[in-house]
């Protein structure tokens, strides 16, 4: 889909090359991860995709055609673009900056309207709420929306993204990338993606494109790269904790079903059922869900003796984190961390119970891993 | 500002003088006459108000025109950007009155002499406040701008200009208070306005004229500077905003 021949960029005024003699290929429906140390030219690399640098030698094809003679214009206007800064326009509403493209391209306006309304839905945004609002109006994650929004409005078969989820706290980002990948697995667009965080690279990539000092040193894949680094550069880059950057790797729903717990009880148990139950379970803690299957809470053995009631109701204590089913491994630890438990509950996206992930689960899968 | 705060100072400096010595030579009903003049010569005075105006309206709308497109070009070419707004200071620091002599012997005596004095003395803060408004504008939202395929020309008309807008509006107002000052001595080469007014009152020795032509200078001054600092108000984004969010 695209393909990198010999790229190399002098800027003027420099005489050693921000991007040297660099070969890559991107295959169609892959998110490609250009990561590397600041400096290390993969920003330049991928602004030379869109032609916002030209590049001083070398080549580069889309779907086979040469980029470097197509009307740039043209060319961008067919490749989503994501930026560090969002660069979202604050003298627009949100739905005149998600509607820039589609506007470049004269589309009829209630196309574009529909077009916006169903972009903006699918990231997350009710367009009745924010359409009307100024960036300024909004907050860091979701103007990273926008911005994502805006970069696809218009379908774009490729995406080139700077750091998109750059600007936010980690746990907006997490929540970021993982809606993220949701939307890609549905969209399967040709993705170049640019970060200096290696596990954002692990978490978002299918292959990895690790740079430094404007040289591609090694193109592959998150686990190979894990499991056999080209050099030290690399070795480092992916660091000593590559077991745990693993956990990137794998999301809760591939282990779910290899992981044999309890079944949660209803809100209207008895004690004596409840008691059953505390008894069996390794976590000493049972899961309350409500007759839709939404999770309730939790009952541990000490709220049995510290309250008195009769239905599993009444001594249900309130959860105060779970990961969704579709977050990484990784992501199932940082919230035990936090939370100062050796588990987690995992429900799907309206909240349902799917299941339990314990510390021991996740040792289990590092351990089978080496 | 600067500018038309020392001007009106040399006005009004001048108008104190006289009220000086009108009370030097005993005569104690200064503002009384002053008073009875403005009521007197009231159809005069606003004619020459609204020439005043006229002049002043005129001579902005070619100096913004003039102006913003300079002020654009120099923003493309950083090199050429300092020798222009070098040329620009220098007009801006001749004196007026040397700048209106200089005008005569090309332009004769009349209107043009000081609609042409006028557009010169304002390029500087129209064209600087252009410049900077565009090349301090952040750079993500102008590369995002052309990373998603907007024309260099779109991307000068929907992004740059409407987010340079408050600054450029800014330089605008400056310009346009300062012109009022200096349209005033445009009187000297015949452009007609409040400065006759003033000029004859100097060498008739007659204060209460002096007066009236400085009030009235000051008034347009004043309205003008507001009007324009409303318009920018309520067409900003800002203001916008905040009607969105509340």
């Amino acid at each position: 889909m695209i393909k990198l021949e010999g790229l190399s960029k002098i800027f003027p005024g420099h005489t050693i090359p921000a991007v040297k003699d660099l070969n890559l290929e991107v295959k169609e429906g892959d998110v490609c991860v250009l990561v590397g140390p600041s400096g290390c030219g993969k920003t330049t690399t991928m602004k030379m995709i869109n032609r916002l640098y030209e590049p001083t030698g070398g080549k580069i094809y889309i779907r086979g055609e040469e980029a470097l003679k197509m009307d740039p214009i043209k060319l961008r206007l067919d490749i989503g673009y994501v930026i560090q800064e969002i660069g979202l326009f604050p003298h627009m509403t949100i739905e005149e900056n998600v509607a820039t493209v589609p506007n470049e391209k004269h589309w009829p306006a209630d196309q574009v309207k529909q077009k916006v309304d169903e972009v903006m839905t699918l990231v997350g945004l009710d367009p009745n709420v924010f359409k009307s609002r100024y960036p300024s109006a909004l907050s860091g994650g979701q103007r990273q929306r926008v911005g994502v929004a805006r970069a696809m409005v218009s379908d774009p078969p490729i995406m080139l993204m700077d750091e998109p989820f750059g600007a936010v706290d980690p746990i907006t980002r997490a929540r970021l990338q993982n809606e993220f990948l949701r939307i890609q697995e549905r969209m399967g667009k040709t993705i170049v993606f640019v970060t200096h965080d290696i596990d954002e690279a692990i978490k978002m990539s299918d292959t990895i494109a690790v740079m430094r000092e404007g040289e591609l040193i090694q193109h592959a894949t998150p686990s190979d790269l894990l499991s056999a680094p080209a050099d030290e550069f690399v070795s480092n880059l992916v660091g000593r904790n590559r077991s745990i950057k693993r956990l990137h790797l794998i999301r809760i729903n591939e282990i779910l079903e290899d992981v044999n717990r309890a079944k949660p009880i209803s809100e209207d148990a008895q004690t004596e059922e409840i008691k059953k139950q505390l008894d069996q379970s390794d976590i000493r803690t049972v899961i309350v869900v409500d007759r839709n299957n939404k999770l309730k809470g939790i009952i541990g053995v000490n709220d049995l003796k510290r309250t008195t009631g009769e239905v599993a109701k009444d001594y249900c204590q309130d959860v105060s984190d779970t990961v969704t089913s579709d977050a990484t491994l990784n992501d199932a630890l940082s919230v035990m961390l936090e939370l100062g438990e050796g588990y987690v509950a995992v429900v799907n996206e309206d909240d349902q119970y799917e299941g339990t992930i314990t510390l021991g689960d996740l040792l289990n899968v590092v351990k089978e891993d080496n | 500002m600067d500018q038309f705060i020392s001007c009106m100072g040399n006005f009004f400096s001048r108008a104190v003088n006289g009220i000086v010595l009108s009370a030097q030579s005993e005569d104690p009903g200064i503002i009384m006459r002053t008073i009875d003049y403005l009521s007197r010569r009231s159809d005069l005075i606003l004619d020459l108000m609204l020439e005043h105006l006229w002049l002043v309206v005129f001579t902005l709308v070619i100096a913004i025109a003039v102006s913003v497109v300079v002020g654009v070009i120099i923003s493309y070419y950083e090199s050429f950007a300092q020798t222009v707004l070098g040329i620009c200071q220098v007009l801006m620091v001749i004196p007026s009155m040397a700048m209106l002599a200089f005008m005569v012997p090309i332009f004769g005596i009349g209107f043009t002499t000081g609609v042409v004095a006028l557009v010169l003395y304002s390029l500087l803060p129209i064209v600087r406040n252009t410049y900077t408004g565009i090349r301090e504008l952040d750079p993500a939202i102008v590369e995002a701008a052309k990373g998603m395929g907007m024309t260099e020309r779109r991307v000068l008309l929907k992004i740059k200009l409407p987010l340079a807008r408050p600054v450029i509006m800014a330089g605008i107002r400056t310009a346009a208070v300062m012109m009022i000052g200096i349209a005033a001595i445009a009187a000297y080469v015949g452009a007609g306005g409040l400065g006759e007014l003033i000029f004859s009152g100097i060498s008739r020795g007659h204060q209460p004229m002096i007066i009236a032509g400085a009030i009235g200078v000051s008034i347009i001054a004043v309205a003008f500077d507001y009007l324009l600092y409303w318009g920018e108000k309520r067409f900003s984004v800002e203001g916008r905003t905040r009607e969105v969010t509340e």
